[in-house]
């Protein structure tokens, strides 16, 4: 029997390529005749174009056309669309010219005269709920949704002059909500407590800016698109730009075998990857559209900011009694919901006796937002883990015992449906970061002064969804032996192509180098898959891997009976073969079968198919019958209550209170993701996920100019994410490694709350550094920092958001 | 240089007129074009280009080999490798010296780039990510700690780094973890993949010290 696979590090079948510069990304490809698109982009933060004079660009040599939002199909009116006559944002495109070198294309773009007409625009949206405040569209300042069409529709809500005089100075005020939700009763809840605390909190908005911008290609041959896109998923990008198209999905072959980093911002590819495909087909040329990092940072993509207050009320043993949480939303030029799921995430985070949650969300000329890494759970975590810091203070409680006490375990619940976990080992998971981490002794450190630094020392809890269900597997069983595992998700370097695809190697005992992962590319017939996103993938693909491995082996066992007798119970498989249990001798090798079924066809064959398939694997499988033993299943495992992942972030600074220089000196990741699948990239998926959280905490952040709307943050060294000496030199990690109950793997996924423990972990030691000092805002920026050393006033309003 | 031509009127819409809106642009440096980044090729400078000054067909040494290449005075490096000699494993993340996705070597020295004009490099050695395997395809000490210690997540910048970490390991066969990250810290990795990095980056110095 093949030792399993999962549980132990392996080299993902991609990585030669990626280290020897042979992976190819999306502008790394090349087409005969290809020419190269730019974008115009909106100066403006919201105007609306009445004039487009492009004569004189399109009569320069060398340019070959240009693409309009005339150009494009008709959309729903408030999503959004590639190009736009109302740029809802400073670096909105509007147009795309095509020429046959990117320098001619730039230029031509300059020479295009654009009539701008400019309109009102909201970069805050507390602003926009005031009762004079500007909406960010013309056409209200959020999108009521219902399902009744009637009703659905652009609405605009303003807060009166007396909800904001009620807050006072330097507190959210909280007017009528959108959305409220309440369990159990929270002024029961608050006269039960001994303490209780009423912050106002700011959390800001910060760019995804993967490393790869989201460039693409296309060209059209036979009526065919061809899209080399960056897209974290792949199956799912094709429906959608199919759709986006009016085309059969079959009429698009995608290519998206490397995705430069994504982290939300790319789950299925980008809007902007429609120009290259539409620009192609009209100019009949391929198109090759380079985004660049200037661009990169207006379109694409960023994590919506919060503006919040909360009370929360506790008893003397720290128990939290009641959560009063309001989140004033930024949505953005396109909107967002994430204050919905940061509700729920604080709602299982605490525990709480009884807890409410209302909150905005509000349109704002601003870049579009999307999900980020831990969306929604990442804010309200870096904002709430420090307001537990503060109560465990002044309860004379040890940090990690207040979370210990108030942890979700099995019978935990979440949300204003009180909805059941599958699996929930928060308690082990902050015990044995404690150990690793050492907090016992490292906690002694804490405020303790060497020449100018003072150490601090924090702790931060972040779950996030662990998964989803429903998806399919599909194998191909060939007569050289081996087993084609097809994926339809992305490759974002998660190593859950390969990690995933190992459930199916372990049904069947077959040694991973003789297993050949199939992805990326469509048409190498791909089954339907989950976005690789919202840590869906580990849980979703090794549960659909897994049903399509049972399938294959029920397979091999009824060939090996036909062959040699007796029931198919009787058949084991193990190291490529099928062979009696009784008697190991009487063994078929995989090649043999595939061979077999060929033969036999039907269902062996993949020219019967089980009927609850998708269509899209439908597809694929019949484009495989006959090339092997083929087997394809949905995953219609048992699967009651919604599955989440846990991580406890501990971490140490030290605090320069000359400069307010924050040294990250140590941190430590603990998570309860049910089984280890692969631990190195596990450990790469707690660590990575941390260094975006020390950003959050630390240094990224949006600034604008007030009168004009532009923004001045709009590069690396202006909105820094982490770079290497930003970080701790090593950094530990481990993992409570129980398996949930209800996914056959026992695996969960773990994609995003890595950043949200990163994030409060480091703003929790900082404010442990500061001798409890709880500013409630994110990033402690130095400047913050040194104005909160010097008992200066900070240098923004406490409600600012964007500076 | 205003970023896109507007036509400008004087009518005031949402208390903002067009000609004050562009002058506040200006005035604030933060006019958005989306070619800004490009050299132009427009203008004097265009100019003095056509007129010969320079000569465009040239020769340069790259991963060993003598490449005849057109190239225009006011050309990256990165660009002349990725869409004139098909080198496409040096990565543009920034086009402005930000990331390191770019980096290559020249004459050993780990240099971005993007930010390098190619006429200025006709001399000089260039290597880039491909040219690190030996003649039988093996693998430098460099790409082969990488892969055994499962270095990078989505490595669009592991061209870069790994680089740097060939630069680093040619000047300093014996370098501690902090030096490490120093000499790496001109690379970004957005995944946040650095202790992975800094593992593969001393086990490629163990591994270079080896082959020594």
């Amino acid at each position: 029997m093949a030792e399993k696979l999962i549980g132990k590090d392996i080299v993902p079948p991609d990585l030669v390529a990626k280290v020897t510069g042979r992976a190819k990304f999306a502008e790394d490809f090349r087409a005969p005749g290809m020419v190269f698109a730019k974008l115009l982009l909106s100066p403006m933060p919201h105007a609306r174009v009445r004039n487009v004079d492009a004569s004189e660009a399109l009569s320069m040599p060398g340019v070959l056309g240009m693409l309009t939002p005339d150009d494009l199909p008709e959309a729903p009116p408030r999503s959004e669309r590639a190009l736009t006559y109302e740029p809802l944002y400073e670096g909105e495109p509007i147009l795309a010219v095509a020429a046959v070198d990117e320098t001619t294309a730039a230029d031509a773009v300059e020479r295009i005269k654009v009539d701008f007409e400019p309109l009102p625009f909201v970069l805050d949206p507390l602003k926009s709920l005031h009762p004079n405040g500007p909406n960010a569209r013309t056409e209200g300042n959020y999108f009521f949704r219902s399902r009744d069409p009637e009703e659905q529709g652009f609405r605009t809500l303003k807060w009166t002059e007396a909800d904001f005089a009620e807050a006072g100075e330097g507190r959210m005020p909280m007017g009528e909500p959108q959305t409220e939700w309440t369990v159990g009763d929270i002024d029961a809840g608050f006269a039960e407590a001994a303490l209780v605390l009423d912050e106002t909190i700011v959390h800001q908005s910060l760019s995804h800016h993967p490393m790869e911008p989201r460039s693409a290609m296309a060209y059209w041959q036979n009526g065919k698109l061809y899209l080399h896109t960056s897209t974290q998923s792949v199956a799912q990008t094709r429906v959608g730009v199919a759709r986006a198209l009016d085309l059969e999905p079959d009429d698009v072959v995608l290519i998206g075998e490397y995705c430069g980093g994504g982290f939300g911002s790319k789950i299925r590819g980008s809007p902007i990857q429609l120009v290259p495909a539409l620009l192609s087909r009209k100019i009949g040329r391929p198109v090759m559209l380079r985004i660049t990092r200037y661009e990169e940072n207006y379109i694409g993509r960023s994590r919506p900011g919060f503006q919040a207050r909360v009370k929360m009320g506790y008893r003397a043993d720290g128990r939290v009694t009641a959560v009063d949480l309001y989140i004033v939303e930024d949505g953005g030029a396109y909107g967002s919901g994430d204050f919905r799921t940061a509700g729920t995430v604080a709602s299982l985070s605490y525990q709480p006796l009884s807890m409410r949650l209302r909150g905005v969300s509000l349109y704002t000329n601003t870049p579009p937002r999307s999900a980020q890494r831990g969306p929604g759970g990442a804010q309200i975590v870096g904002m709430l883990e420090p307001i537990m810091d503060k109560a465990a203070r002044q309860l004379g409680i040890d940090r990690v015992a207040i979370r210990r006490i108030n942890a979700p375990d099995n019978n935990g619940w979440l949300g204003p449906q009180r909805a059941s976990l599958t699996s929930a080992y928060v308690r082990e998971a902050l015990d044995k970061g404690k150990e690793i981490f050492g907090w016992e002794e490292k906690i002694r450190l804490s405020g303790r002064r060497n020449g100018t630094k003072v150490t601090g020392v924090g702790v931060g809890l972040s779950p996030f969804v662990g998964g989803s269900t429903g998806f399919d597997g599909l194998l191909v069983i060939r007569p050289d032996g081996k087993l084609y595992i097809h994926q339809g998700i992305g490759n974002l370097g998660t190593h859950s192509i390969a990690d995933t695809a190992r459930a199916a190697a372990d049904v069947l005992g077959m040694p991973w180098n003789r297993c050949v992962v199939v992805w990326g590319d469509t048409s190498n017939h791909l089954p339907w898959s989950s976005v690789q996103a919202g840590s869906q993938t580990t849980h979703a693909h090794t549960r659909a891997n897994h049903a399509a491995a049972m399938d294959a082996k029920r397979k091999l066992q009824e060939i090996a009976a036909r062959e040699f007798g007796g029931s198919p119970g009787d058949y084991a498989t193990a190291d490529g073969s099928v062979y009696l249990r009784s008697n190991r001798l009487q063994r078929m090798s995989f090649a043999y079968a595939a061979r077999r079924a060929i033969q036999i066809g039907g269902k062996y064959s993949g020219h019967e198919l089980a009927d609850n398939l998708n269509a899209v694997t439908v597809t694929s499988a019949r484009a495989l019958a006959g090339q092997g033993l083929v087997a394809a299943a949905r995953d219609t495992y048992r699967h009651e209550g919604s599955t989440w992942s846990f991580v406890v972030g501990f971490a140490l600074v030290e605090l320069d209170v000359e400069t307010g220089q924050i040294d990250l000196k140590e941190y430590t990741a603990v998570t309860d993701c049910g089984t280890v699948v692969h631990p190195r990239s596990l450990a790469a998926q707690l660590h990575g996920g941390a260094v975006q959280g020390f950003g959050i905490a630390r240094s990224q952040k949006w600034v604008f100019d007030p009168q004009w709307g532009v923004s001045f943050a709009k590069r690396f060294y202006t909105a820094r994410p982490p770079g290497i000496l930003d970080v701790p030199l090593e950094m530990k990690w481990g993992a409570v490694n129980k398996p949930d109950p209800q996914t056959p793997v026992g695996a969960k996924g773990i994609g995003e709350p890595p950043v949200g423990a990163g994030s409060a972990a480091v703003a929790s030691a900082i404010s442990d550094a500061l001798g409890g000092q709880c500013l409630c805002r994110t990033p402690l920026t130095t400047d913050v920092i040194l104005a909160a050393l010097e008992g200066r006033k900070q240098p923004y309003g406490p409600l600012e958001i964007h500076v | 240089m205003p970023a896109v031509d507007l036509i400008i009127d004087h009518e005031q819409r949402g208390g903002v007129s067009r000609r004050t809106f562009i002058k506040g642009v200006i005035a604030t440096g933060a006019a958005v074009s989306s070619t800004a980044y490009l050299f132009r090729s427009s203008g004097v400078f265009a100019e003095t280009l056509t007129q010969g000054a320079v000569e465009r067909l040239i020769t340069l040494n790259v991963n060993g080999q003598q490449r005849r290449v057109d190239v225009v005075p006011h050309e990256t490096l990165a660009m002349t490798l990725r869409y004139k000699l098909g080198l496409t494993g040096t990565k543009l993340g920034c086009d402005r010296a930000e990331c390191g996705a770019c980096t290559v070597l020249i004459d050993g020295v780990n240099r971005y780039s993007c930010s390098t004009l190619t006429h200025t490099v006709r001399s000089q050695e260039i290597t880039t990510i491909e040219g690190l395997e030996d003649s039988t395809g093996q693998l430098h000490p460099v790409q082969q700690a990488v892969v055994d210690e499962g270095g990078f997540q989505c490595a669009f910048c592991a061209p870069g780094f790994i680089m740097s970490m060939v630069a680093l390991v040619e000047a300093n066969p014996n370098p501690t973890r902090s030096e490490t990250a120093h000499a790496l810290s001109g690379n970004l990795c957005r995944c946040g993949d650095y202790n992975k990095i800094l593992n593969s980056a001393m086990r490629a110095a163990e591994y270079a010290r080896r082959r020594a």
